[in-house]
This record gives structure tokens, sequence and C-alpha cells, in this order.
């Protein structure tokens, strides 16, 4: 039972992070219908400004952690201004294939600056004890993956609080609907692009501090862990916010329980699945929900004239 | 006091390709008048609204309101001095309520930025609660109460019309483009429409731009007519005159 409720802690935090990645995802195609892949850069990159600040510069930590989000928010913008702007119009294809442009510039850039030093982010709570853990009935819980799950959960109500009622939630939504109507409403669609785009750098920022704080560390290869929304939001409908909720959830308890029922289950059955198998899962779940569901648990289905 | 200015097409020409949509069109709706534009299918009467609302720029010639060239102008700069449109294809936002999509038209009114409305400002509030009001007007109007929070795709054709002009009427607008308000509407639905036109008109004192095929409708109740045939002008003036014009007879309203 203990085992079960850490498997179930430790997946609802990854799905806590997930979810903050998997909500940049989806705004950005709810506004432009491009699946943009520079989101798990944005993540690392958010990261690797707040370790930059906090750790090299010797900011700290709040403050850092605060102009991270804030930078990420405004790289999306700049990133949306200069490079997505230029191609309204064009195939979304197209567009697509810009963003794993973007992604790979981001990230080459970012690499170059980590080296082969894994970076840290600096403690939020020196007195706490570093990176530490409470223990609850035999449950050991991480600061950070509390941390995770609280924030998570806050910027999840504020932001569907600001969609469902204030005048830029209800522009967003018509501009994800109709362009050329809502302009004829006054509303300026660029600017509601460039919107989306911060919201989306501000979430995928926290995302990568929460993915690469405490022990974990940033390293060349952290993105990786930002690019499991990526199942997330398919699994949940690339247009639905409470699909890549759920999405999340869905990806990160996979992960979790198959992180620590593996080996039983292996014995169980009498051979390996290999190392890592946890963060395969998530995709296998993935293809196993598509085959029944094509548009995702919660998307709309397409519907296409003949 | 808002200065309702007038809108002048000063020699537009709009082509695509070899294809002249417009060719050399002038004319001028004065303020407050119930101009209306009238033509055969692919006469140009919507590429004239598109040159007006942005959406098209001209190939040469100016679109003037007031002193505005609004044909340099982006859509939703031209919508907010004060011009709005409706859509010969409905474009209402369908997975949203009537509420909404009329809530969308006070877009411009409300006055706040996206961090005060993520800390829910005295501002913030006053300001929504105003275009509520608004919103409430024009459903009260145009008397789709019973609709207030039904989803636009379960509406029938003659109300989702309705919305969308209250939509446009949301943005509290100095001047109209009604782009065939009562195409596809059975007599009943046209004579309704046409009544809310008139009231918007002459109550609301706006200035309105209208395309539509109903003849007797536009007779009825514009005070100038412009027609166009394959994207020229033929005729131009107050209904009596232009029914009896014989190029009008012979290129549109056909040969007795």
């Amino acid at each position: 039972m203990i085992i079960f409720l850490q498997a179930t802690v430790e997946g609802l935090s990854l799905a806590a992070i997930y979810s903050l990645v998997a909500i940049g995802f989806v705004l950005i195609y709810k506004a432009m219908e491009v699946l943009s892949f520079a989101q798990p850069a944005l993540a690392v990159v958010g990261a690797g400004i707040i370790s930059s600040l906090a750790v090299d510069r010797g900011i700290p930590f709040w403050l850092a952690l605060f102009l991270g989000v804030i930078l990420t928010g405004i790289l999306g913008l700049l990133i949306e201004r200069t490079f997505l702007r230029p191609m309204v119009g064009e195939p979304v294809f197209s567009v697509a294939v810009l963003t794993i442009g973007i992604d790979i510039l981001l990230r080459t850039v970012l690499d170059s600056w980590i080296g082969i030093n894994p970076k840290y982010m600096g403690d939020p709570f020196p007195t706490f004890g570093n990176f530490g853990a409470v223990n609850i009935g035999g449950v050991n819980i991480k600061y950070l993956e509390l941390a995770a799950l609280i924030t998570a959960i806050i910027l999840i109500i504020i932001l569907s609080i600001f969609f469902r009622k204030s005048k830029y939630g209800i522009a967003m939504r018509a501009t994800s609907y109709d362009q050329e109507a809502a302009m004829a409403q006054g509303i300026n669609v660029g600017r509601i692009f460039g919107l989306v785009w911060m919201i989306a750098g501000i979430l995928a920022a926290f995302a990568g501090f929460f993915i690469t704080g405490g022990f974990n560390t940033l390293s060349q290869f952290s993105f990786i862990s930002a690019l499991r929304a990526l199942p997330a939001v398919v699994i949940g409908g690339l247009d639905s916010i409470p699909g890549a909720v759920v999405g999340s959830v869905i990806i990160g308890l996979t992960q979790g329980y198959v992180a620590y029922y593996q080996l039983t289950f292996e014995s169980f059955v009498g051979f390996s699945f290999g190392n890592g198998f946890s963060v395969v899962a998530p995709y296998i779940i993935m293809f196993v929900i598509l085959i029944f569901k094509p548009d995702g648990l919660f998307g709309t289905e397409e519907v296409e004239r003949v | 006091m808002v200065v309702i200015e007038s809108l002048k097409f000063n020699n537009v020409t709009l082509k695509f390709g070899g294809i002249t949509a417009l060719n050399d069109i002038s004319f001028e709706v004065k303020p407050k008048k119930l101009y209306s534009i009238i033509g055969p299918n692919g006469a140009g009467k919507t590429s004239i609204f598109n040159c007006i609302s942005g959406i098209y720029r001209p190939t040469t010639g100016t679109v003037k309101y007031g002193d505005n060239n609004i044909n340099e102008l982006r859509p939703d700069e031209v919508a907010s001095l004060g011009i709005a449109r409706t859509f010969q294809n409905i474009e209402l936002f369908e997975n949203m309520t009537v509420l909404d999509n009329i809530l969308i038209g006070c877009h411009r009114q409300l006055n706040y930025g996206p961090i005060s409305s993520l800390l829910y400002s005295k501002k913030v509030k006053k300001n929504e609660i105003q275009a509520r009001k608004n919103a409430e007007e024009i459903i009260d109007f145009l008397e789709i109460e019973q609709f207030r929070y039904s989803y636009i795709m379960s509406l029938p054709y003659g109300v989702q019309k309705r919305v969308e002009l209250g939509r446009a009427l949301a943005m509290n607008p100095d001047m109209l483009l009604l782009d065939e308000p009562a195409a596809g509407m059975n007599n009943e639905e046209t004579e309704d429409i046409a009544r809310f036109i008139i009231d918007i008109h002459e109550e609301m004192k706006k200035t309105i731009i209208m395309v539509d095929h109903d003849m007797n409708m536009v007779m009825d109740i514009a005070e100038e007519v412009m027609v166009l045939n394959f994207g020229e002008k033929l005729a131009e003036g107050v209904p009596a005159e232009i029914v009896k014009d014989k190029k009008v007879i012979d290129a549109y309203l056909g040969v007795s």
C-alpha cells in the first residue's frame, strides 16, 4: 500500500509538470492550429535562465525564478513575433516544421551553454534542508513534488477563470474559431497570438524548473522529460485544455506505477522489459488510446466536407 | 459628441490577377444615410465591403472614412474606428453562446489589460458589468431573450442572422455594413429584419450600408441606391429613379 501511494504521489507530481507544458501545446494549437514542437525547448530554456541567474549570478532564488518565468514568456512572445507572424496564412505543415527548427535552435544554444556539467537550479528553502522531503505515514514526498502539484493546480485554476471570463479569454476562443470574424469585431488577432505564446512560455518555464529542480539538474537531455507532455496532449485531444490535464494525469500515473511495479511484473511474466521502460510506457498508452479514439479523449472530432 | 464621418470611395479599382472585381468605383455615403448596394451575383458588392473592412486592399484608389485612409488599416483597426459588419454567410462563433457572441462585440469597449484582468480589479468589474448591460439591451432590442444561453449551432438560421446583427451592434458602431441581411429568409423573417434595420437607422441614428438581393426590401427602406454590374457602377440615386433607369432594368431587374 505504501508503495502504491508513493507511486501515486510521484505520478501526480509528474502529471502536474506535464500538464503545464501540455496546456501550452493546447493553447497554441487552439489559436493557430499548429502543434508547436518548440514547447519542450522553451521549458528547458526557462530552466537555464533560472539556473544562470540564481546560481551563476547569485541573484536571490525567488527573484531569479520570477525573472526566469517572465523572460521565457517574453521569449515566447518574440518567437511568435519574429518567426511565426510572417507565416500567417501558410500551410499548417510548414509552420509545424518551422517550430521544429525553433526547437533545434533553442536547444543548440542552450546545450552549448550547459556543456557537460549538469546545472543546478538553486534552493528556495535553504533552511529547510536542501531539496528535502516530508514523510507522511511512510510516503516520502519531496518538497519539489509538492511545490509542482500546488503550483500547477493554482495556475490551472487561474487560467481557466481567465479563459472563461475575461475579454482576452473570450477573444482567444473567438480567434481560434474564426479569425476573419474576430478581426471584424476589432480584435487584434496578432496581439492574441502573442499573448498565447507568452502564456505558453510562462507555463513552460515553470515546468522546466520543476523538471530540473532539486537533484534532477538541467542537462542536455532534460527536454526529453518535457517532451512527454506530447503524448499527454495527444491522448487528451489537441484542442482541449481539460483533455491536456487528464492526459497528463494518465501519462504521469503510468510512468509512476510502471517505475515502481515493473520489477514485480517482470518476475511474474518471466522476462524483462528493459531499463527505463517507465519512460516508454506513456507512448504505448498513447498508441492504444489512439486506436480507439483517434481525436483523443476530449478532442473535437474532425468533420470534413467531402 | 462623436462626429459621425462620411465614407468615400475615390476611383477604387480592385484586381485579382487578370480579373477586375471593381473598376474605378467612386461613391460617397453621407452620415446617417441608409445606403444600399445592389447588383447581380459577382457584381462586386461584397468586394466593396471587404475593401472597407480592410480584408482586401484596393489595387488603386483610396477609401476614406472622414480623414482616415482606411484602405491602409488592418481589419481590427477599421473595426475600432466604429465600422461594424455582418457577413453574407453567417460567421458567428458557433461554439459559444449567444451572450458570449454579443459580448465579443463589446471587446473594444472593455478597457482593461491582461494583468488587471487576472487581478479582477474594480475597473474590470465595472467594465464587465457595463458590457453585460449593453449586451442585454441588444438582446432585448432584437427579441432574442429566450436564446441568451443557447449555443449558436443549435439555433435556426433566422435567429443566427439576428445574433450576427446583435454582435455588430454591440460594437456600438457609427457605421454598419450589412451583407445580405435578408438572404435565405422567408417573407416574415425578412419583414422582421427590415423592421430592425429601420429601427437601427432611425432610432440609433447609425449610417448603414446594405447589400441585398431582396429588391422589395431595398426599394422600401433604402434612401440611396447604387447599382453594380461586373465591377462597374451602373447607376446611383434614390430608389424611385433607379427602378426606372433603362440600364438597370436591362442588367438586373430584367427586361419586361
